[in-house]
């Protein structure tokens, strides 16, 4: 239990930090260019997806450990 | 989504006492039947339903009549094809290309999507058999998402990168794309070795750079793989523990939520195997060529595609 609990705790840090640089960059640019928002959207949705599918690697193996 | 259990057949052992089904979601997909010698799980059964309602939509729209002034399903659908096609030129940035490349890519994000909303439609692991496992009875659903199955994913992320390659030695011919990962060519700039000295080091890193290519393939395939397979498998495990915690009011925005990580996962596959179509179609060597006719210098190609 404890190494799954670790896994995934561990796993998930950097992709949190990924994750909210991408989100706070993303609002940034927002703010700088308020029109551009319908364009950084995709483009964020897509590289916040491969910050959390690191995350997401990190949970198959929690999960694959017994 | 399997909480609410549905016993449709029962294959209990009469000697067990024990009667408690149990329950959990795998990370392998169950089998649930054999042809021959052929297993038969609920991931390959799913997947077989979604190829077949693809091919009974693509054959009504095939004898669809289509007006020059659209309907309103055609205007949708045309809206989808355009945007999808504007999308892929980006990528490309040809027409002509992406004309190409489009169909397989399209096809792939079709398949890709059904198949993810496939596993958070209600029902879906809803039916099934118990099974007996080992003094234990194990609940066996018939379906199961079948991006929610490793073997699914590698299958079509094979595809993709396989055909990527394909595409590009037909592209660009079979010597140039073998070049990519074998780069004989720079090996044999070693001969003239007395006009440039610097070849004899950069013409090593250049093989060295081909090899990195070659895996970059193989990793290519692992990170497709990985990538969908680990979000629509950990989605269904998360609503299961949503419904866990607090049966059918707590998993509804997540399953909302998965809707959305369905189309967003889809998108990416397609959009990463496109990216690789077109990494495979663009010659490298071009921009080499240009450059050694401007000045003596080698440029390094970029190591495009490592994810």
């Amino acid at each position: 239990m404890l190494a799954k609990g670790l896994a995934i705790g561990l796993g998930a840090i950097g992709p949190g930090i990924g994750v909210g640089l991408i989100g706070a960059k993303a609002m940034e640019a927002i703010g700088r260019n308020p029109e551009a928002a319908s364009k950084v959207l995709v483009p964020m949705l897509i590289a916040s997806a491969f910050a959390e599918a690191i995350a997401i690697y990190a949970l198959v193996i929690a999960f694959s450990i017994k | 989504m399997s909480r609410e259990i549905l016993i449709t057949e029962t294959i209990l052992n009469t000697e067990v006492e024990n009667t408690e089904v149990q329950h959990e979601s795998t990370l392998y997909a169950e089998p649930i039947g054999h042809i021959g010698s052929f297993t038969i799980t609920n991931a390959l059964l799913t997947s077989w339903i979604v190829v077949f309602i693809i091919a009974i939509l693509v054959l009504i729209l095939r004898f669809k009549k289509f007006t020059f002034r659209p309907t309103k399903i055609q205007n949708f659908l045309e809206l989808i094809i355009d945007g999808a096609l504007n999308l892929c030129d980006q990528v490309t940035g040809n027409r002509k290309i992406s004309l190409k490349i489009f169909p397989i890519v399209f096809s792939l994000f079709i398949f890709v999507l059904i198949n993810n909303w496939m596993g958070i439609l209600p029902g879906v692991g809803a039916f099934g058999q118990i099974v007996n496992e080992a003094g234990h009875n194990v609940f066996v659903p018939y379906l199961r998402g079948a991006t929610a199955d490793v073997n699914t994913t590698i299958a079509i992320a094979l595809v993709s990168v396989i055909i990527s390659n394909i595409f590009g030695i037909i592209a660009l011919g079979t010597w140039k794309s073998i070049n990519k990962y074998i780069k004989l060519t720079d090996l044999a700039k070693i001969r003239n070795f007395r006009n440039d000295p610097t070849i004899l080091i950069v013409a090593p890193v250049m093989f060295f750079v081909g090899l990195l290519e070659a895996i970059g393939e193989i990793a290519k395939v692992a990170s497709l793989t990985f990538r969908l397979y680990g979000n629509v498998f950990a989605g269904e495990v998360l609503l299961a523990s949503m419904s866990a915690i607090l049966p059918f009011i707590l998993p509804i925005p997540f399953v909302f939520m998965e809707f959305f990580v369905g189309i967003l996962q889809a998108f990416i596959f397609a959009m990463l195997t496109l990216v690789y179509f077109s990494i495979q179609t663009t010659d490298h060597d071009e921009h080499q060529k240009t450059a050694h006719h401007n000045d003596e210098k080698h440029l390094a190609p970029t190591v495009a595609g490592s994810v």
